[in-house]
């Protein structure tokens, strides 16, 4: 290959796009015609430092992408590329990228260390390249601090790519020493103690064993305290994310050190540069995210023995951590509201404020309260908005009862301050802590007497319909706090105060959908989420103004399919409107819908409907709208059978629906509106169902479809076999191979984590619920014969649930449903298989004595089932 | 080396957008539905739904039964509505939940094959509802007949289970002699509504459920009426029987048949028929208001705007009409309920309809009533005076089913 690959890689950066679409093509093919050759001499150019630094840098990158890729599939299909090389040339390449380490070039060591962590994190599970981290040991005592540096990052990537259970504790030992070493004071060069902190970041999960030694982690602790210190403002940031890591990864193990990690981090947030002091808030709100998290298992389990316990720690520092984080308040920026990226310390400590109050509760509001009330009325924006601000960050967490007599006395002040008050950013925050009142001390669920009355309620609603005409970010925060104030009534049965103003709520808010600078703040969003929640809290008394609003959100949707030759931008942002109003729509569907007073008025307008939601996918080229598709599933919900008509023309985008796998939610969803239609439709959705079926198949087969939806697919199964009862014959020889092998997947899986266990529950029920299907749809049928070959492996899918001992209660009904369902579609056939299983009969009775409801009501089934099949 | 991820939080904004409400919301229906979709596929088949009755004292009960009009009502209405309303709204709204029986003046085919027979507790129909730690039970015009702890699910304070404002609501007898709530359907449970299940499914449901809690125990400080369910039989020869003749720890009051496929629906229906005669009934024939048996038939009918007097139906039957005079003189309004007798030789039999020929006023009826006769009673109630359907007429129907069943078999074989 004569190719000058540095030519190439440098035409590949021009500015020239003919000249970079050529070499980009001559990558491609070189890369296609000899994978090894292509690698080595991209490594040979990154290791070569007579060539120019931006060739280097590309050769590397390059090098990264053929390693690893974002999507699952994509990445395991690198790996087994790179895995099927050839030995001497992979040890070639390896050879070259440690040579790059020592460059002089600091982006080609950075590059290196990257290409090698991919390396490593692809070869080390597999015991591949034992001798790497042995040998990046021996150069951290190299003098040069060019390569120590570098050797550093590389490990610290490493730890990123690699699991900690593939690394030998001696190594991991070895590992941290020399991080550590590297990060102490006593490291002269700055720049080998910064890549030796951010290391430490990557390193902590490998640091179990150590963290679990006093002396080990006084170590550990020491050094990153210590450079906290440090004179460099990147390695003090650095080092407060260590602490941050640390805080949710080693909570437990932090009781020593808090009282001086307390005194750091004041220090930080009074003094230090913004980038440390956010770090050191975000010490503080990590600890508050796992009490919370602690504390919420307390509450849920009686019996309180959980895991980690509670150390309380934000109990303990509340005197001195409240008054820390409310002079952060005061260092607001002038125009934060306006940027939505902004992200500054009075923000960061606000937000600390409010998960300090769910931490501690009650305990917060006197600390908090002198402020407020010292500060809300000054002449200074500043004090006043850093007052708003506090007070509505305190109210979730307290109890009502503290609460509702401080709201009672501020409610009035802020609605004053909302009209009135001359600085923007005071009514953005005012109207937002409107919105937290209502949200937390507003609804039929409190038992305190109501904050809102018949009195004040409309006087509320002329403030905030007033406030939506004001600047978008605060027009925004005033439909936001409508939301919640919509959602306190949604319990308020026949007679909701809101009632009266209904029309004129509505109106505001269409209103403000037309605003020109709807595209601001996300007023236009937050205006039709409210439009929403109006609509779903809504009482019958209302429903003929929903009703109205039907062709008025109709038109909306028309207008915009009638737009021509849009750019881009425009269509993106077209495609975005449409699905604020498909939102919509779905919503009226649902509340419509639902209530035998208005359905069938509003079926009138189904058709005209369908079409639009038809045009709205026709005009997305390959991929279909997820808001559409979940309104179509309301719509055929509302319409029964009668959604048969539209099936011929909304096939194709189901079917579309269902291919979509990049964007899984959509996939997701498309498989939802299949169920829907099963139960609208039955057994008139049989035309369309060998489509539907294949897609189903497949779906389940590729490994590009994310893991998520597949639990929902074998639900859909049952949904089908119920709808078309033993039509469902001829998919048998299909889907039943594949419920059986991923039964037996899902039942000797053992999860080594919680959410690992959430996915293996739920593709249980998934596949019992279509087992479920399957067999009520064959009830009563002369094919149910079909079935008996299959029913040993179900019972055995059964036992083997039960003798795991991991399932959760949802699968423990759904399991003891399918035993009943087994026995009553077999019938006296079934009744010898039940006898000889190994554990039906203690399985139903753990389910007929469980406290679960659900458990019970399901075991009761199938206890009356079995013993009709049984008794013959 | 990669920066460790931004701490961003969310500021000033929900913790999860509407949008994955919506998703959220959507997942959630979907999920209920199926669950709904797979509770109606397991109904159970009938022999399962005899279960062992308690035994209670016997004793009798006057009552009057009526029927009226409504269209069909979704438990998302109930529930919603149920408790919110108050005095004579709440009274008028009740009046109309209830599903009422057609009174049985032919046999109907496949007696056996599609309905269920039970013998009907003599007592005052009722509507029970329990939520938030109080049930209330109201007679059929809508008025309160006991307020009172139960056992039933968030049925007294002490028993919260769930959210507290899910509703039960079950349709019962309230049998005084034993002080009892015999349950003859149940209309929802938990919050989860069984209007759109079949009765098979329903009667199902009461007995499993009612097992469930502690309902079926004597009374108590936080359980004030025991309830009970009504053995519920196949219409079979053995089933109609059973139900005819065999013991009950209450009073009888004559049979009523269910459709095994018929849904709940407020108002009269033809899909549950109520028959009766003197073996299973005390009250056969219908007393006037001193409680005695008059000479002649009597009709309650309603008097509507143009004088025509009609039934409880919808639609309705005219049976008549009062001049303007008249209704002027006696001091009448639209609306009114009137008491008419009707003589024997003045009925007609047409197509299956009655027509009267003069209607003689006898007076206003009880206050408490608050329905017209239906058409069906009125002809049950002719039937009963001349040539009643007895009970060897609906043995000889469930007969001669079973023989065209056998019949067909031998056909089909050929």
């Amino acid at each position: 290959m004569s190719l000058d690959v540095t030519q190439v890689l440098l035409s590949a950066q021009s500015a020239d796009g003919a000249i970079r679409k050529h070499a980009e093509e001559s990558l491609k093919q070189f890369q296609e015609q000899n994978l090894p050759g292509f690698l080595l001499s991209l490594s040979s150019e990154l290791a070569n430092e007579e060539k120019p630094e931006e060739s280097r840098r590309l050769a590397g990158l390059i090098l990264k992408n053929a390693l690893d890729a974002k999507e699952q599939h994509r990445k395991n299909e690198l790996f087994q590329r790179w895995l099927a090389l050839d030995a001497g040339a992979k040890q070639q390449i390896k050879g070259l990228l440690l040579q790059t380490l020592t460059s002089p070039v600091a982006s080609a060591r950075s590059t290196a260390s990257q290409v090698i962590a991919k390396v490593a994190g692809i070869e080390i599970p597999q015991k591949q390249w034992p001798e790497l981290i042995g040998s990046l040991l021996s150069s951290i005592h190299q003098v040069q601090p060019n390569i120590k540096q570098a050797t550093l990052e590389t490990l610290g990537y490493l730890c990123e790519e690699v699991s900690p259970d593939a690394v030998d504790q001696d190594q991991v030992n070895k590992i941290l020493t020399a991080v550590v070493q590297g990060m102490n004071a006593s490291e002269a060069n700055s720049d080998v103690r910064l890549a030796a902190t951010r290391a430490l970041y990557n390193a902590l999960g490998f640091a179990q064993v150590n963290f679990s030694n006093d002396m080990e982690r006084d170590y550990i602790m020491r050094v990153v305290c210590e450079a906290t210190q440090s004179p460099e403002v990147k390695i003090r940031q650095a080092a407060f994310e260590c602490l941050v890591a640390i805080s949710s990864t080693y909570y437990d193990k932090l009781a020593a050190y808090m009282q001086d990690i307390f005194n750091i981090t004041a220090k930080a947030v009074r003094g230090d540069e913004e980038s440390v002091a956010l770090q050191a808030i975000e010490f503080w709100s990590s600890i508050c995210d796992e009490e919370i998290d602690i504390l919420d298992e307390y509450s849920s389990e009686f019996t309180a023995d959980s895991d980690v316990p509670c150390y309380y720690f934000i109990k303990q520092a509340l005197p001195a951590l409240v008054p820390m984080l409310l002079e952060t308040l005061l260092k607001q920026e002038e125009d934060q509201d306006l940027d939505e990226g902004a992200w500054n310390l009075a923000m960061a400590g606000g937000t600390c404020l409010g998960l300090v109050a769910r931490t501690v509760g009650d305990d917060i509001v006197p600390l908090v309260m002198p402020f407020v009330e010292e500060n809300i009325t000054k002449s200074d924006w500043r004090q006043r908005e850093a007052a708003t601000y506090a007070f509505g960050s305190i109210l979730e967490g307290p109890s009502a009862d503290k609460l509702a007599p401080l709201v009672n006395v501020a409610l009035n002040f802020m609605l004053t301050a909302l009209t009135k008050d001359p600085s923007n950013h005071v009514k953005d925050t005012t109207a937002w802590t409107l919105g937290r009142i209502f949200e937390f001390l507003h609804g039929s669920a409190l038992e305190t007497p109501p904050i809102i009355t018949a009195e004040n309620c409309q006087q509320i609603l002329t403030v905030l319909l007033h406030s939506m005409k004001d600047v978008p970010n605060v027009a925004e925060k005033a439909c936001g706090a409508l939301y919640f104030l919509a959602q306190g009534y949604v319990d308020a049965g026949s007679a909701s105060p809101l009632s009266p103003f209904f029309q004129d709520i509505v109106q505001n808010l269409l209103m403000v959908t037309h605003r020109e600078d709807a595209g601001e703040s996300r007023l236009r969003t937050a205006a039709y989420e409210t439009l929403n929640e109006v609509v779903r809290c809504s009482t019958e008394e209302t429903a003929p103004i929903v009703m109205q609003l039907v062709p008025v959100i109709m038109m909306e949707l028309h207008q915009t399919l009638e737009a021509e030759k849009l750019s881009t931008d425009e269509r993106e942002k077209r495609s975005e409107l449409q699905g604020l109003l498909c939102g919509c729509l779905q919503v009226i569907i649902q509340k419509l819908g639902g209530m035998e007073s208005t359905k069938y008025s509003f079926l009138q307008y189904a058709d005209q409907i369908m079409d639009l939601f038809l045009r709205v996918f026709a005009c997305r080229n390959a991929t279909v709208h997820e808001e559409a598709m979940l309104a179509i599933g309301a719509l055929a919900y509302a319409a029964g059978p009668n959604f048969a008509k539209y099936m011929a023309q909304f096939y194709q985008y189901l079917e579309m629906g269902l291919q979509n796998f990049e964007e899984y939610q959509v996939c997701a969803i498309t498989v939802g509106v299949v169920g829907d239609l099963c139960r609208a439709l039955e057994d008139k959705i049989l035309p369309f169902c060998d489509g539907i079926m294949t897609q189903l198949l497949k779906d389940l087969s590729s490994n590009q479809l994310h893991r998520s939806v597949k639990p929902p697919i074998f639900s859909c199964f049952g949904d089908i076999a119920l709808a078309i009862g033993e039509n469902f014959e001829k998919y048998l020889i299909y889907a039943m191979p594949m419920l059986q092998s991923a039964a037996d997947l899902s039942a000797h899986t053992t999860a080594t984590d919680d959410e690992m266990l959430d996915y293996t529950n739920q593709l249980r029920n998934g596949i019992l619920e279509a087992y479920s299907g399957i067999l009520q749809g064959f009830k009563s049928s002369p094919k149910t014969q079909l079935l008996m070959p299959y029913a040993p492996h179900i019972l055995q899918f059964l036992d083997a649930l039960y003798n795991g001992k991991d399932m959760d209660d949802t699968v423990m009904k759904t399991a003891i449903g399918v035993l009943g369902d087994l026995a009553d579609t077999l019938g006296v056939h079934a009744g010898p298989l039940i006898n000889q299983s190994t554990s039906s009969k203690a399985f139903l009775e753990e389910c007929l004595a469980s406290d679960d409801p659900l458990v019970k009501e399901s075991a009761d089934w199938a206890s009356i089932a079995i013993t009709r099949a049984v008794s013959g | 080396m990669a920066p460790p991820p931004e701490p961003r939080r969310p500021y000033k904004r929900p913790a999860i957008s509407d949008q994955q409400r919506r998703r959220e919301l959507a997942l959630q229906a979907q999920s209920a539905r199926r669950a709904d979709a797979q509770a109606r596929a397991r109904a159970l088949a009938s022999s399962l739904l005899t279960t062992p009755t308690p035994p209670a004292a016997t004793h009798r009960h006057e009552e009057e039964h009526e029927e009226e009009e409504e269209q069909e009502h979704t438990v998302a209405d109930v529930a919603a509505s149920a408790s919110k309303l108050r005095g004579s709204e709440a009274r008028r709204w009740f009046a109309r939940q209830i599903m009422l029986p057609e009174w049985m003046v032919d046999a109907p085919p496949h007696l056996a094959s599609d309905w269920h027979v039970f013998a009907r507790p003599s007592g005052k129909r009722c509507l029970v509802v329990s939520s938030n730690g109080i049930t209330i039970s109201r007679v059929r015009n809508g008025s309160i007949l006991h307020r009172f702890p139960s056992a039933l699910p968030n049925g007294s304070k002490r028993d919260i289970s769930g959210p507290a404002s899910s509703y039960s609501i079950l349709d019962c007898i309230f049998h005084e002699p034993d002080q009892t709530y015999y349950i003859i359907d149940m209309i929802c449970w938990r919050g989860y509504s069984l209007y759109d299940c079949t009765a098979e499914f329903r009667f199902f449901w009461v007995n499993s459920k009612l097992t469930e809690t502690s309902a079926g125990d004597p009374p108590s400080a936080n359980h004030r009426y025991r309830f009970s369910a009504v053995p519920i039989y196949e219409c079979t020869l053995e089933g109609l029987q059973a139900a005819y003749s065999g013991g009950t720890p209450y009073v009888k009051d004559g049979l009523l048949f269910y459709n095994k496929h018929a849904h709940y629906q407020a108002g009269i229906t033809p899909l549950t028929l109520v028959w009766k005669d003197e073996t299973c009934s005390q009250y056969v024939i219908d007393t006037d208001g001193k409680g005695e048996v008059p000479n002649e038939q009597h009709l309650v009918l309603e008097l509507q705007e143009d004088g025509k007097l009609v039934t409880s139906d919808d639609p309705p039957v005219v049976f008549g009409s009062l001049d303007n005079e008249f209704i002027q003189k006696s001091n009448l309004r639209t609306g009114n309920l009137l008491r008419f007798a009707v003589r024997d030789e003045s009925v007609r039999l047409v197509d299956g309809k009655m027509q009267t020929g003069e209607l003689q006023f006898v007076g206003k009826p009880n206050r408490a009533r608050a329905f017209a006769d239906s058409h069906s009673k009125a002809l049950f109630q002719y039937a009963a005076r001349h040539a009643p359907l007895r009970i060897d007429d609906l043995i000889a129907s469930i007969q001669s089913n079973n023989m065209e069943l056998e019949s067909t078999d031998v056909e089909m074989q050929d």
